[in-house]
């Protein structure tokens, strides 16, 4: 049956991979977070005021199970819903998700709205006009924003007091633009929009039906990425801005060495850029099929 | 493009140049003039000197070369393994190519970051800072592999499939002398690339380590702890020089990119 329905195929291959990765992915991220020299230390270990007693205190207090016990509890746990409580926070970790991702959701969406309405417009302007000097400033300001790490630019907001969910934007802005012009001109130099444009067809179904068209798969891939960079780009963003997301909450989590909350943390954004891409995977295959039918 | 390109080799050459020099032209790094904390610029001190006292020009100095000497190093890690796993994946291909593929695959879906500033948050915290360099590039060329095997496997898929390599077989070469003597010296040019790719996309995971204070510990300077300074707004107002670390900082990266522009594909 699955062979007879490719899309069908595909859907069961993504959904499976995603599974898998969620597993080996998480089990990964345990280990490494298990295995890392100082795990188990308290940085209040350290305090020179402290007594042997409160130091002993400290260290018992510390997880000492094995990975495996940690990560089978773990996976228990998480079939009945249970994310456990974080160390650092003293509170349900699922509490916590649910009280910080619509920050990084909202974040994550209108950095990619605005990401992706400069970059493709700009993209779309440059390929139409051929104008060399607003190619030139386009590429410069994307190349300038590529040079630049997230956290500076979140800093350099913060130094402006811009939204400092702008930055998200102007993380996407450059790869957005950068792909889609080499993209768009690639289309607009086949023969065939050479022939429909010689024939007088208008700029905007020139640019809809013929080259923007074609180029759709690549662009929704594009769009999957593009997720996972501005995901990658709310860690320091949110950290730096104080903006209270999953983003702040993984930094958070990182420097109190919160081994529940991390290892949740990176399973819940692994799965939301695996789902991402898969989506743009399979949206990106339907209109490939969609448009090799129409042409044939 | 040729002469951006000639020009970018040239600025980090004179950049890199000058950090080797940093010993014989700037104080130590570390060195407190106690006197003068949050100096201005002056013949003394060419960039003034931060809030500990300490000569900004000399930290710019030593916190380029500890980026500009250790990026490389955690690309050639990052490339070695890649040709390690991808080119014997390429080559091999088959069930160990679907495996290592998929391998790949999981690597780049984990979000990289956050795996990044879990490790190096849960490392020790009384190491040394020369450790703590150490342990930061280390893990940026462990982690960074997974882009650059890719690309590696699907030439080095290619490459096995060529007739020249076939010819080689038939001349009795096999095995690992075949990878060895035929694959890995035609593997040279995209490692290459992969390798020149990976310097800019490490000296920026440095510097967002650094700003979130994950990264090389003090007194040690790399760029990302130079940036973080830009983080006290009201010394920042008065003191614009705060920004030549940013300004050097894109201009080098700017340069690994124009030194990348010939070798980049189109799309």
């Amino acid at each position: 049956m699955l062979n007879r329905h490719p899309m069908l195929t595909s859907l069961v291959r993504h959904a499976g991979r995603i599974a898998i990765t969620v597993v080996v992915g998480g089990l990964l991220g345990a280990t490494l977070v298990r295995v890392a020299p100082g795990f188990g230390i308290d940085e209040a270990e350290l305090d020179s005021r402290l007594s042997a007693q409160s130091i002993q205190a400290l260290r018992q207090a510390q997880p000492g199970q094995s990975l495996g016990a940690f990560y089978f509890q773990y996976f228990v746990r998480l079939l009945r819903g249970d994310l456990g409580t974080s160390r650092s926070l003293q509170r349900p970790v699922a509490e916590l998700l649910a009280e910080r991702a619509p920050e990084t959701a909202k974040s994550v969406a209108l950095g990619l709205v605005f990401g992706w309405t400069l970059g493709l417009s700009l993209a779309i302007a440059v390929v139409m006009s051929c104008s060399w000097t607003l190619d030139l400033m386009a590429t410069l300001t994307g190349g300038l924003l590529l040079c630049l790490p997230a956290a500076v630019l979140a800093l350099i907001f913060q130094l402006a007091r811009m939204p400092g969910r702008l930055v998200l934007a102007l993380i996407v802005f450059p790869n957005v633009f950068r792909y889609s012009r080499n993209l768009l001109a690639r289309s607009a130099s086949l023969p065939h929009v050479l022939t429909a444009r010689a024939k007088g067809l208008g700029d905007f179904h020139l640019m809809f039906w013929h080259i923007l068209t074609p180029a759709a798969p690549q662009l929704l891939a594009l769009a999957g990425v593009s997720v996972s960079i501005a995901f990658t780009a709310a860690i320091p963003v949110e950290a730096l801005c104080d903006l209270p997301g999953l983003g702040q909450l993984a930094w958070k989590a990182a420097l109190s060495r919160d081994l529940s909350l991390l290892v949740t943390l990176t399973m819940i954004v692994a799965v939301v850029t695996l789902v991402a891409n898969s989506l743009s995977d399979l949206l990106g295959k339907a209109l490939s099929i969609n448009l090799h039918e129409a042409s044939a | 493009m040729k002469w951006a390109r000639h020009l970018g080799i040239a600025f980090l050459a004179t950049v890199a140049f000058a950090c080797l020099l940093a010993d014989f032209v700037a104080p130590s790094y570390a060195h407190q003039f106690r006197d003068e904390p949050g100096a201005a610029p002056s013949r003394q001190h060419l960039l003034g000197t931060d809030d500990l006292g300490r000569d900004r020009f000399a930290r710019v100095l030593y916190g380029t070369r500890v980026s500009l000497l250790l990026a490389p190093a955690a690309a050639l890690l990052s490339s070695l393994l890649a040709v390690l796993i991808g080119g014997a994946a390429g080559f091999a291909g088959g069930w160990v190519e679907r495996i290592v593929m998929a391998t790949t695959d999981l690597f780049l879906s984990l979000p990289w970051l956050f795996l990044l500033i879990t490790v190096r948050a849960l490392l020790p915290l009384n190491v040394l800072p020369i450790t703590s360099v150490a342990i930061t590039f280390a893990l940026l060329g462990c982690l960074g592999w997974a882009t650059a095997a890719r690309v590696i496997c699907a030439d080095a898929r290619s490459l096995a499939h060529s007739d020249f390599i076939l010819a080689a077989r038939a001349s009795g070469s096999s095995g690992f002398r075949l990878l060895w003597r035929q694959v890995v010296p035609n593997l040279r040019p995209i490692v290459f690339a992969q390798f020149w790719i990976s310097i800019p996309v490490f000296i920026l995971a440095e510097a967002n380590l650094g700003v979130l204070g994950l990264g090389v510990a003090e007194p040690l300077p790399s760029w990302g702890s130079l940036l973080r300074e830009l983080q006290s707004y009201s010394a920042i107002t008065g003191q614009p020089w705060q920004f030549v670390p940013l300004i050097l900082f894109v201009v080098v990266v700017s340069c690994f990119h124009l030194v990348l522009l010939e070798q980049e594909s189109p799309v």
